[in-house]
């Protein structure tokens, strides 16, 4: 039987989503053990038990700078264990750690997959190209382990039912020159629903025309209970934080409403919210990508609609 | 300060990418562009060389062509250009990447070396990471903000919920998002210059790199793609087709 590793940063206190969605699919490919990397608890652990893992290796950086020691350290853990593969998302601290292992180790890494499957001891995936319009289908030629940067939401996170796994604690060595420290993590205030969660969420782009025009998307969402989404272009601006990005580099939202004013419709930004049930946009531009998608699409100035919208909401 | 940046050359994004049919590799006319991703890396690059007195050195691996976007490069400012061409980068994949690049790095000699966080037409975005475990440094990711004193770097790391300020001491890696500074364009001057200044070209062989690729893509095939629906010019009453929209979803 294959044996299949997922990479699990902890974050607030447990296990990405991304790791569960990663165990999900795991579990139908072999015998799954989980990298976890973060302080760790009696109760992150169960979760993943519940997953379907059987075992934890259990890596704490403290304050270090992640990459180095962990995928130091887990190269040992491969050559002793070795994996069939290794599925990452494609998240920050997940692609800092598969470079390094990658190198350290002359694996090959896949990034961008949807789709992974092992067969006759070789994986083959399937993964984005340009932005999201076109799928590849790739196999490894080397040696495992394959090592595979899997997006968001590609699987369904669903528990099996599973009794606590057996966790061995893993020392982290020094790594000499590649060694770094966090020194402080600012974490920016979040005001109503998150992102990756929400049944409705506001996006919005350069048509907004100034960071202070963000305040018409922040209103609207508060009036749905929504959650608020920007492109890149106006999160490398400066308007809003990173966390509220939405796309490729961003976050891949599923809601049931997804509203973009003044939003392009990129590539990159729609392969992370094309698979929300509705879209709805609003953009000046008639031949603004984003109408090939929209299930409503307003031509029109946002600084006109979205008033309007917020009114007529405020009334009700 | 020596600042070696990574720089990529890549088809122009405005004309639609095509694959050649039977490798499925991109096709990379004569003439291409710099990415503008590496753009933001040229000019933090420029901007600390300056500051602690120091060269700016081009790293580009891919097919040299016109030479382009290498040129767009050394017109914002840099001091020259080293360039890795071979028939056996066709088809390359991130870690054949990144281990020419570091090979070409450490042939250079560096204190920073500078890259994007994904380039815009592979975006395997993980090749920074290759590079400085490679040259045995450190990697500071996702930077919007970058500062170097005392032989410290110490940058502003992009989170999913806010920044980390992350420390390390140089020589080390560092990969800047776009939004970290604002690039310059190239000066007429600039543009003059950049013909006069010297570039290197390497081959796999002189660097000792083996053209060694572990994946291979069978197939490629259009994602599926959702229809449109009805688009609507606004008349001032638009506003209320999307609240009879949200009623009908159910979500007012
Ligand atoms: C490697 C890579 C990764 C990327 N990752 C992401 C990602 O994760 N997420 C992402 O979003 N992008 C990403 N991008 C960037 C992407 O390609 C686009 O540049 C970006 O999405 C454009 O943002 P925008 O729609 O806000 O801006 P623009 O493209 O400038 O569009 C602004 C739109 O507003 C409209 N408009 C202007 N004024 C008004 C008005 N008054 N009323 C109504 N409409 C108006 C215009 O018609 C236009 O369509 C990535 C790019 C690369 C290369
Ligand atoms: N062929 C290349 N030549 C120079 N730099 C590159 C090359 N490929 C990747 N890079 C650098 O690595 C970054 C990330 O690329 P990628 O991992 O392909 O998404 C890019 O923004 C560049 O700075």
């Amino acid at each position: 039987m294959a044996t299949v590793w997922v990479f699990a940063r902890e974050v607030d206190g447990a296990p990405s989503t991304m790791s569960l969605e990663l165990l999900t699919k795991a579990r139908d490919l072999g015998q799954v053990s989980v990298v976890y990397v973060g302080a760790g608890s009696e109760k992150a652990f169960a979760t993943i038990g519940q997953y379907g893992a059987g075992e934890v290796f259990h890596l704490d950086p403290g304050d270090r700078l992640v990459a180095a020691p962990v995928a130091h350290a887990l190269a040992e853990l491969v050559r002793a264990r070795t994996p069939d593969l290794i599925l990452f998302g494609q998240a920050y601290d997940d692609r800092d750690v598969a470079g390094r292992l990658a190198a350290r180790l002359g694996a090959t890494v896949i990034s961008n997959a949807i789709g992974v499957s092992l067969e006759g001891g070789t994986a083959t995936t399937s993964h984005e190209i340009f932005g999201g319009a076109q799928i590849a289908g790739a196999t490894f030629t080397g040696a495992p382990p394959y090592l595979v940067l899997v997006r968001p939401k590609s699987f369904p996170a669903s528990p099996s039912g599973g009794p606590a796994p057996q966790v061995s604690p893993q020392a982290l060595a020094e790594v000499g020159p590649a060694d770094g420290r966090i020194i402080e993590a600012h974490v920016e205030e979040r005001e109503g629903p998150k992102l990756e969660d929400a049944a409705v969420i506001v996006s919005g782009g350069r048509g907004l025309g100034s960071a202070e025009n963000y305040q018409l998307i922040e209103k609207l969402a508060k009036l749905l209970r929504a959650a608020t989404g920007a492109t890149r272009a106006i999160v490398d601006a400066g308007w809003v934080p990173y966390a509220k990005q939405v796309g490729q580099t961003g976050k891949t939202v599923k809601p049931e409403v997804y509203i973009a004013a003044g939003v392009s419709g990129a590539m990159q930004h729609l392969v992370g919210m094309k698979d929300a049930k509705t879209i709805i946009a609003i953009n000046k531009d008639p031949d603004a990508p984003i109408f090939t998608i929209a299930d409503l699409g307003v031509v029109g100035d946002v600084h006109k609609v979205l008033p309007k919208l917020i009114e007529a909401l405020e009334n009700r | 300060m020596r600042v070696v940046v990574c720089a990529k050359q890549i088809p122009d994004p405005a004309s639609p990418y095509r694959l050649e049919p039977d490798s499925h590799w991109l096709v990379r006319p004569g003439e291409q562009v710099l990415d503008d991703t590496d753009r933001y890396g040229v000019e933090m690059g420029l901007q600390l060389a300056q500051a602690a007195g120091g060269t700016v050195t081009l790293v580009s691996m891919g097919p040299t062509g016109t030479m382009q976007g290498i040129r767009q490069a050394l017109a914002m400012g840099a001091d020259k250009a080293i360039v890795i061409d071979d028939p056996g980068l066709r088809g390359s994949d991130a870690l054949l990447t990144a281990r020419v690049l570091a090979a070409a790095i450490s042939k250079e000699g560096f204190d920073l070396v500078i890259a994007g966080t994904e380039s815009t037409d592979g975006y395997s975005g993980v090749v920074p990471q290759m590079v400085a475990e490679l040259l045995d440094v450190p990697a500071l990711t996702y930077a919007t903000q970058v500062e170097i004193s005392d032989g410290q770097i110490t940058i502003h790391r992009q989170t999913n919920n806010g920044y980390e300020v992350v420390q390390a001491s140089v020589p080390a890696v560092v990969s800047v998002t776009a939004g970290v500074v604002e690039p310059r364009y190239p000066t007429f001057k600039g543009i003059m210059d950049a013909k006069k200044k010297p570039v290197e070209t390497h081959t796999l062989s002189d660097l000792g790199v083996a053209p060694e690729i572990g994946q291979k893509v069978r197939d490629v095939s259009v994602a599926a793609s959702r229809k449109a629906g009805v688009k609507i010019e606004d008349d001032g009453e638009a506003h209320l087709k999307i609240v009879e929209l949200l009623a009908h979803r159910k979500v007012i």
